[in-house]
């Protein structure tokens, strides 16, 4: 029998060692998925990982595509530092799409100086909105943020549907998709040669906000010592209640901005399809980047690399693109179960119990991570 | 005019998925556990289900490999969250995410993008009675299931076990209960039935896995624990409350005044009411104890 005793000390080469080990467990076990469809599991890695960063256009493709997930895991990383466990950027994320087409398509005359601050705005809004209810019912009346939040996740997705089934269908095509935006809305490129688009250079700039106020500032120490210990932080004086609303409220904000940026960076129209699971997967984006803006930043773009790859190597290897996802959700199931080896070692049980076993009693504790 | 009977028949169709699921849920979380892991539980016995019943001609075995891959799926979550003592939301979700893609991911392999497939699905009981015309899951959900977990929770030991480690996992060790293994326990049931409500969806209700089938409704379960006050009863309540608006909708869409209400609307209204009714039922109430918290011993 194996079990987890508490560290004393966490030496230097653990973590690392543990994402290593992290890596290899995914490889094994998404290997036989892929083997499934006919394919070189190491092709396909290579394929995920290696090939798209290979060219400066692929290089491009990889930040575009990290580009959702960048404001989604932002949203959700701020929110549970909070201690606000927001599983809904996926309702704030369409909600914000659906404010930025709604803006974009009946005032198209607008030109993009006051255009994109204008979409960007409304879709802030109508993410902080979609969050408000399960915010006010958390603080207000202790009801479980994490139920409310998923609630509306399906409501919003049925919102879009709605909208182009019903007034915003395409007049011309009769498909369900909205009319496109007015051209003072679309986001122009940063990257020359690429579709890297204004909405990462926003991200990038919101992560840096956020690092700069989580790590230096007073509210980011309130935000963080209510996430750690609520009643801690109120026996300290700060404003629980208050914290927990405004981070709650700029989360949803942010969620809502990454659907701007998905309507007029890329898609210039609202469709069904406009995300792809992207408010879920930043809770898969948050968590891996240990809930800090420079580790969101990072994990985004890793996975941003392995759906850029999954989608070439459905078309080269025939295998599923969906196996994008299989691998992420494993990476991030490994990881955290790994890594509570870095709090804990594992010891082989012996029946006698020693002096120094003995000494190792640990407190029982609510274990956060 | 809205026909009461029809609407009773549709109603308690579709509580039998909620039923199931949020029955599931209650044994789970009563020990502990928050397993977020539903939705894609729910999924994952919806797809295998489907697949199975297809290959072999039978929705029975397509329901009992479903309930297999729901222990799967439950073991899964054990390992997370009781022996590795993982934070339970993120392990829930990843846990749903991965389930979802790789149900997807096989079922692009063995389906590819080709015309839906209808499998046999159970027979209805009592054909031409109304109300009474149900399928047999349902009769054992309401009549069998549900009394019986509210006895096993309530009135035996075993229940006992599982509310001590949900509530005070130190004193449960104390007195001897295996806390790893209580909860081990509840999480396998509570899959194992999470997965009895998706195969009902795919073997009784629709006849075909389409993508996204259970659309949220394991998120719906979870409030349901929540209004129930963490008792089947009251789970059982919530999930004809749901499933009665649910029916609502369907039958007022095909009335003159709501014809012209968008059908998205009227597919949103039970969501809605799910959360007003947390909202007006569910301020400060007490959570199991040991809710969310992992319990580990020296």
């Amino acid at each position: 029998m194996i079990r987890l005793v508490l560290r004393g000390r966490e030496p230097r080469w653990l973590a690392p060692l543990l994402v290593g080990c992290a890596v290899v467990i995914t490889y094994v076990l998404t290997a036989p998925l892929i083997r499934w469809a006919g394919a070189n599991p190491m092709a396909a890695y290579r394929r995920y990982v290696i090939t798209p960063l290979t060219t400066p256009v692929s290089i491009g493709e990889v930040l575009l595509t990290s580009t959702p997930l960048l404001f989604t895991g932002l949203a959700v990383a701020i929110a549970f530092r909070a201690g606000f466990y927001n599983i809904g950027a996926e309702g704030q994320f369409l909600v914000g799409a659906v404010a930025a087409t709604w803006v974009g398509t009946t005032f198209d005359g607008v030109p993009a100086a006051a255009a994109i601050p204008f979409a960007l705005v409304a879709g802030a809004l109508a993410g902080a909105l979609w969050i408000l209810i399960p915010a006010l019912l958390r603080v207000g009346f202790r009801i479980d943020e994490v139920v409310t939040t998923l609630l509306l996740n399906p409501v919003a997705l049925l919102l879009v549907q709605g909208l182009l089934n019903g007034p915003w269908r395409n007049p011309v095509s009769q498909f369900p998709e909205s009319a496109h935006i007015g051209p003072g809305f679309n986001f122009p490129t940063v990257i020359p040669g690429t579709r890297v688009h204004l909405g990462f250079a926003i991200a990038i700039v919101l992560a840096a906000l956020a690092w700069l106020v989580l790590a230096r500032t007073a509210t980011g120490l309130r935000m963080r010592a209510v996430g750690l210990s609520s009643t801690g932080a109120r026996f300290n004086g700060v404003g629980v209640e208050r914290t927990m609303l405004s981070s709650a409220l700029v989360s949803g904000a942010i969620a809502g901005m990454g659907g701007v940026s998905q309507v007029c960076g890329l898609q210039r129209q609202l469709t069904g399809e406009i995300s792809a699971g992207f408010g879920y997967t930043g809770i898969v984006v948050a968590t891996l980047g240990a809930l800090t803006p420079v580790g969101v930043v990072l994990v985004a773009m890793l996975l941003g690399d392995i759906v850029v790859g999954a989608d070439s190597a459905s078309l080269v290897l025939q295998v599923p693109p969906q196996m994008g996802q299989v691998v992420t959700a494993t990476l991030l199931l490994v990881t955290v179960g790994i890594l509570v080896l870095r709090r804990y070692r594992p010891v082989v049980n012996r029946r006698r119990r020693t002096a120094e076993t003995r000494a190792e009693v640990i407190p029982l504790e609510e274990v956060r991570q | 005019m809205i026909d009461i009977a029809d609407l009773l028949t549709a109603m308690f169709v579709s509580a039998t998925v909620l039923v199931y699921a949020s029955a599931g849920e209650v044994v789970t979380e009563r020990a502990g556990v928050l397993n977020l892991g539903i939705e894609g539980t729910m999924y994952v016995g919806a797809f295998v289900g489907f697949t199975v019943a297809d290959h072999t001609g039978s929705p029975w075995v397509g329901l009992g490999v479903a309930v297999a891959a729901g222990l799967v799926a439950a073991a899964l979550m054990c390992l997370l969250t009781v022996t590795l003592g993982v934070n339970q939301h993120v392990s829930g979700i990843g846990t749903t995410l991965l389930l979802i893609a790789v149900c997807d991911y096989s079922n692009r392999l063995l389906y590819g993008g080709g015309q839906l497939v209808q499998v046999k699905t159970f027979p209805v009981l009592f054909k031409d009675t109304p109300v009474a015309s149900q399928y047999l899951l349902t009769y054992i959900g309401f009549l069998v299931l549900v009394p019986f977990l509210a006895w096993l929770l309530t009135r035996t030991g075993f229940g006992l076990r599982i509310r001590a480690v949900g509530e005070n996992p130190e004193a449960a060790d104390v007195a001897g209960i295996s806390v790893a293994r209580t909860r081990y326990a509840a999480l396998l049931i509570g899959g194992a039935l999470m997965a009895v409500a998706g195969a009902f969806l795919t073997l009784a209700m629709v006849g075909t896995f389409t993508l996204n089938i259970t659309a949220g409704r394991g998120w719906v379960a979870i409030a349901l624990v929540i209004f129930g006050r963490w008792r089947i009863w009251g789970a059982v309540a919530g999930a004809l409350l749901f499933a009665g608006v649910d029916a609502l909708q369907l039958q007022l869409a095909i009335t003159e005044t709501f014809a012209h209400v968008p059908r998205e609307i009227m597919i949103a209204m039970p969501y809605l009411v799910v959360i007003a009714a947390l909202a007006a039922s569910g301020r400060n109430v007490a959570y199991p104890g040991a809710y969310l918290k992992p319990y580990r011993r020296i």
